[in-house]
């Protein structure tokens, strides 16, 4: 096996602070596959509070596979995925976003036959009644969308549709937000802006994130921690700063 | 003039009807991008279900409700456990079972209440308002026809636009994913949806038998003109189904007026039309499908 430097579910303390309650979100030993593929094999990592998860490997590693089998979209082996204490391995999908898990998959995945304004209420919908305040702040958030509000989505950009998700899945108000290749096909200076976003409201709001990324060069400069995937097993886990200072690693796995 | 007026106001009224059947196709095409070849014997089968009420001395507001709600637990039925189960297979196997849906309902009614011509009742009058010293073609059962299909569809429009139920419906037939990640129970609206789609349908097969004779494949021609209306307006679109059926009941109304033996041809007519808008526009004409895709 090569190079595994952390293994199993403890996850490396970063950033000089220790992390000693249990992490928020606990994913062990976790396999699964499509058809004779396994896409997972036997995958632990941890994700937690107050933090950005960065998970990193080229295509094919098994990233998405990882944030489908955790939201119960594809169906796990073995192992199990904690969220919080309580085990949601086999939890349905519809019931993941009332325990607090927002997952917004690859490919942006808005409804384009739905008005931007439309979009963000699907979010809130399991809320029941929302206030307008909290309409409000996520268009303070992002005031391109806000500027689109009652025109359909489909005419948005792809900077703007992966606003219109997040924000989408903030109103959800998650305690963690599983973010599928947030920055596929943005232009630097959008990603940029995203991540930095993410990045305060994860410190000012305590929100978490786990993020799967294949531009690894950006997550890493705004995630806490860094989990490698590889053909799907994790080769390593580490803070993200060790990460990037490992011109080896990031030679061998991450391209950069 | 007269006559063209009359020959309107019948095509109008034909046309709603149309429209409503067509309107209920398009709300299962756009749901579960299915074809439900089987809505009209579904019809069917809530309007013998009124006629008997209606026959064993309920009054005809009785029997429309008892076959409305019926119709909404016949299409939640089906689609529970006749489609349900060959979802997410090949696409063509759940219009192959709506196919076969249509002919063992078809079967059922005429076991049930037999496959004589039974002439079924209106609420209203057929007799056209007296208008100066003619009587149009407006008749009072024709205002009813086209008040109840105006009603339904402002109430689904109200469903639809406005109601959290409706956006979550919306959610699931468009992202069926993305609706179930952010909690929305894809499969119960799609039930609803089924439901929905069938009360419409029944509404339009009752509206249609009144004042005429029913028996168990009365709704044939009605599934191929709704499904004309529904592809003109580019079965995606309920604004398309509504102005695809009024297109299609004024023109079937016109050929049946002005063609010498034209009520003959009504049928090839709606053939004709169906092609002319397939080769020039192909999308129909309200396509959505080019937004779908972005």
């Amino acid at each position: 096996m090569p190079d595994t430097r952390a293994h199993g579910s403890t996850a490396v303390a970063t950033g000089g602070d220790t992390a000693t309650a249990p992490a928020l979100l606990q994913i062990e030993d976790l396999t699964s596959s499509y058809g004779a593929v396994r896409a997972l094999d036997g995958v632990s990592l941890t994700a937690d509070a107050g933090r950005i998860t960065a998970v990193l490997g080229a295509n094919g590693a098994g990233k998405t596979t990882l944030l489908r089998t955790v939201s119960g979209l594809v169906r796990s082996s073995s192992g199990r995925v904690v969220l919080d204490g309580e085990d949601i391995t086999s939890a349905s999908v519809e019931s993941m976003v009332g325990r607090g898990m927002a997952h917004v998959p690859e490919g942006r995945g808005v409804i384009a036959e739905l008005t931007v304004h439309e979009n963000l209420r699907v979010g809130a919908l399991f809320r029941g009644k929302v206030e307008k305040s909290e309409y409000d702040r996520i268009y303070d958030l992002f005031p391109r969308i806000a500027e689109r509000r009652d025109q359909p989505a489909h005419v948005l950009s792809g900077g703007e549709r992966q606003m219109l998700v997040i924000g989408r899945a903030l109103l959800a108000q998650p305690r963690i937000l599983l973010l599928d290749e947030p920055s596929l096909g943005l232009a630097p200076r959008i990603v940029a802006q995203i991540f930095g976003l993410l990045r305060r409201l994860v410190d000012s709001e305590g929100l978490s994130v786990l993020l799967v990324e294949q531009n690894a060069r950006s997550a890493l400069s705004v995630a806490d921690v860094g989990v490698v995937l590889n053909l799907g097993r994790v080769v390593v886990t580490d803070s993200a700063r060790t990460l990037m200072a490992d011109e080896d690693l990031r030679h061998a796995y991450l391209g950069f | 003039m007269q006559y063209f007026v009359n020959v309107t106001l019948t095509g109008l009224t034909e046309g709603m009807v149309y429209s409503a059947f067509a309107l209920a196709l398009v709300l299962i095409w756009r749901s579960t991008r299915i074809v439900n070849f089987a809505q009209g014997s579904m019809a069917a089968a809530t309007t013998f279900i009124a006629l008997a009420l209606i026959q064993a001395g309920q009054s005809y507001w009785v029997a429309l409700i008892v076959a409305l709600l019926s119709g909404l637990l016949l299409g939640a039925l089906v689609e529970r456990v006749v489609i349900r189960p060959v979802e997410g297979g090949p696409e063509l196997n759940a219009v192959i079972v709506t196919l076969g849906l249509f002919v063992a309902i078809q079967a059922a009614i005429a076991i049930v209440f037999g496959s004589a011509f039974q002439s079924f009742p209106t609420p209203f009058g057929l007799e056209g308002f007296q208008v100066g010293d003619n009587r149009i073609a407006l008749t009072p059962n024709s205002v009813w026809v086209i008040s109840a299909v105006l009603v339904t569809m402002a109430l689904l429009v109200v469903l639809f636009r406005f109601t959290r139920i409706g956006l979550a419906m919306r959610a699931s037939a468009f992202g069926q994913e993305v609706a179930r990640l952010l909690g929305v129970r894809v499969g119960r609206m799609l039930t609803l949806g089924w439901a929905l789609a069938a009360v419409v349908g029944s509404l339009a097969g009752l509206l249609i038998a009144g004042g005429e004779f029913v028996y168990p494949a009365y709704m044939d021609s009605l599934i191929v003109f709704g499904f004309v209306a529904a592809v003109l307006g580019g079965l995606d679109s309920p604004i398309g189904a509504i102005v695809g059926g009024l297109i299609l009941g004024l023109a079937l109304s016109y050929v049946s007026g002005y063609v010498e033996r034209g009520s003959a041809l009504v049928n090839v007519a709606a053939l004709v039309i169906l092609m002319v808008v397939l080769l020039v526009r192909p999308g129909g004409l309200f396509a959505s499908s080019t937004a779908r895709r972005a």
